[in-house]
């Protein structure tokens, strides 16, 4: 997951070529984005419009008698309750299944210098672009031979597993970002490392690791490929797989309803990135892998 | 965190400090990674390792073949060869990657980066929000909103039917021309934000004394820009075609890989067989051509990021 990174630049200097130059090119610029931004806009507003009208169907329309019919309609136990409380139990047992693991993992790969870290670290950058749908059918295997299908924690581990290459990634570097120094005090006082690691470290990592949780949460929520897979029973299913459900199986689709779902699952995830790419927005550009 | 580059690279690690007396103290301190590798050995690896070796049996979901799978050889190897959906599969996962996001969200991604550095601040603000909100939508959302925009009596229609063009059913008439638009507006949020990083790091100055030397808008793009941007366009490229092999929500959501698997990428064809074929070992064999693409891109993209350091 990357950040919204602000790129505000100073205005252009003077009367120079340049400068003109730029002020020229500004109007059409302008209106190319806006072109392009209606572009990528539109799709999404047949969501909200759809889902604000008890009649909707796929067009794009106004609604005729705007009304909350379709939130309300979904907002049953069955249909919207049990699913985002499966969702959020997965992603927060994802997210905190890699917290424990990369902090672990990256205090000795931050700290102590080893023949060991150099590869691990390969190893880790080359598990953070491994296609997970590729293993989704070996996975599967695997499952049935160990009598894993269905099982919620099963499912927690193996989600867990396939983000935390990056999250060992980002937790590394921000470990490296916090100074030796202040352990070192700790330790002349005769504190052991796991006590510095949790006084000292974590405080002052704080920031750091709450992106890398809302990483993997962000990616957790949206996954729909593996508890499709991996969840057999209705009653485990998260969201991603229940609006599935609910779009292919009921027959004649209630489009308004369908569109209502999809806002409700999707605000916490919007509501995450945002608080992300504000928090931290100017100061934490491409996540580890790009900048490395 | 003062800026990202302020965020160490990987491989230095921090300084070493308290040096241990033996061997033995040395190992047990790293004996923290140790859960890490157990699950990414557990659940990455053996993974792996199982679709190497159930591609040379029979194994399947249901029957003999699922209590007891006998090896077969290369059998599903030569099937693959033989069979006529392989090979088609095979090029429409080429042309889907290349069309959406070599070109597709790569070109597009940074036209869009380098309109917003001349584009007033706002301008850029509202559209990178409309950029990224694509992407940060669960997969299944934007999905959806995909199937509805191309649909019969969707929004493209609604667009198209003032100029006489509505009433396709683009899903079933070019369902592979719809994945690849709908992947592209999924996906060039990513190409976007790290061409604006990349974009902001070149130097303005050498911008401009290439215009002063009177170099035209594209020859400075050509032969100034992208020169200076050329690691990000290598580590992007690399990114997206990783991403985009491993589609899978957009395309079942869209056309399930059809009609008659006009639209069926090698991930679409892996789960069909698998699942609705029950054929776990001809599956896996596709699985494995899959995950051997990857490993050549990603060991690729690690040698790519190692050259940049010293």
């Amino acid at each position: 997951m990357t950040m919204l990174r602000r790129t505000v630049r100073p205005p252009a200097p003077g009367p120079t070529a340049a400068g003109s130059a730029r002020r020229r090119a500004r109007l059409p610029a302008d209106i190319a984005l806006a072109v392009i931004g209606a572009c990528f806009a539109l799709p999404l507003l047949w969501l909200v419009l759809a889902a604000a009208d008890p009649q909707a169907g796929y067009q794009t329309r106004w609604p005729q008698a705007p009304s909350l019919a379709n939130f309300q309609a979904v907002l049953t136990p069955e249909l919207l309750f049990q699913p985002l409380a499966n969702s959020f139990l997965l992603s927060a047992g994802t997210a905190v299944v890699n917290l424990v693991a990369a902090v672990l993992a990256a205090y000795p790969l931050s700290r102590y210098q080893s023949r060991f870290n150099r590869p691990f670290m390969y190893s880790v950058l080359f598990g953070t672009s491994l296609p997970v749908t590729a293993i989704m059918v070996p996975v599967y295997g695997l499952f049935v031979q160990l009598h894993l299908l269905d099982s919620m924690p099963a499912t927690i581990f193996f989600m867990a597993t396939t983000t935390l290459p990056m999250a060992i990634w980002m937790t590394k570097n921000f470990m490296d970002a916090v100074p030796v120094e202040l352990e070192e005090a700790a330790w002349m006082d005769g504190a052991s490392a796991l006590a510095a690691l949790r006084t000292i470290v974590l405080p002052l990592m704080r920031q750091g690791l709450g992106v890398v949780f809302i990483f993997v949460f962000i990616q957790a929520w949206g996954n729909f490929f593996v508890p499709f897979i991996l969840l057999l029973t209705t009653a485990k299913q998260p969201a991603a797989v229940s609006i599935f459900s609910f779009f292919g199986q009921h027959g004649a689709i209630a489009y308004g309803q369908l569109a209502a779902f999809s806002i409700l699952y999707s605000v916490p995830v919007l509501v995450l990135y945002v608080v992300v790419a504000r928090g931290l927005g100017s100061s934490f550009a491409l996540s580890g892998a790009m900048k490395g | 965190m003062a800026s990202p580059s302020a965020l160490p690279r990987a491989g230095e690690g921090g300084r070493p400090r308290r040096r241990p007396r033996s061997a033995v103290q040395r190992g047990l301190r790293m004996l923290p990674v140790v859960p890490s590798i157990v699950l990414l050995l557990l659940f990455l690896l053996a993974p792996v390792l199982w679709s190497f070796y159930a591609s040379f049996t029979d194994a399947s979901l249901s029957g003999r073949g699922a209590r007891d799978p006998q090896w077969t050889g290369l059998d599903n190897y030569a099937r693959m060869l033989g069979d006529s959906s392989f090979p088609l599969s095979a090029w429409l996962t080429l042309v889907f990657v290349v069309a959406s996001a070599i070109l597709g969200q790569n070109l597009l991604g940074l036209v869009i980066a380098l309109l917003m550095t001349r584009a007033r601040g706002p301008v850029s603000s509202v559209v990178g929000i409309a950029v990224v909100a694509s992407w940060v939508l669960p997969e299944i959302v934007a999905a959806f909103a995909a199937y509805a925009w191309f649909s019969k009596d969707g929004t493209l229609n609604q667009l198209l039917a003032p100029v006489g063009a509505g009433g396709t059913n683009w899903l079933y008439s070019f369902p592979l021309m719809a994945i690849v638009l709908a992947n592209i507006w999924r996906g060039t949020a990513f190409s976007m934000l790290v061409y604006r990083a990349a974009l902001a790091e070149v130097p303005q100055d050498i911008s401009e004394a290439a215009l002063v030397d009177g170099a035209r808008g594209w020859q400075r793009l050509l032969f100034v820009t992208v020169p200076l941007i050329r690691s990000s366009i290598a580590t992007n490229l690399m990114l997206i075609t990783l991403q985009t092999l491993a589609v899978f929500t957009l395309i079942w959501v869209m056309t399930a890989g059809g009609p008659a698997n006009a639209s069926t990428t090698l991930p679409v064809l892996a789960y069909q067989e698998a699942f609705k074929f029950g054929d776990i070992g001809y599956g896996t064999a596709i699985a494995s051509v899959l995950i051997l693409i990857g490993v050549v891109f990603g060991a690729a993209y690690v040698w790519l990021l190692r050259e940049k350091r010293p």
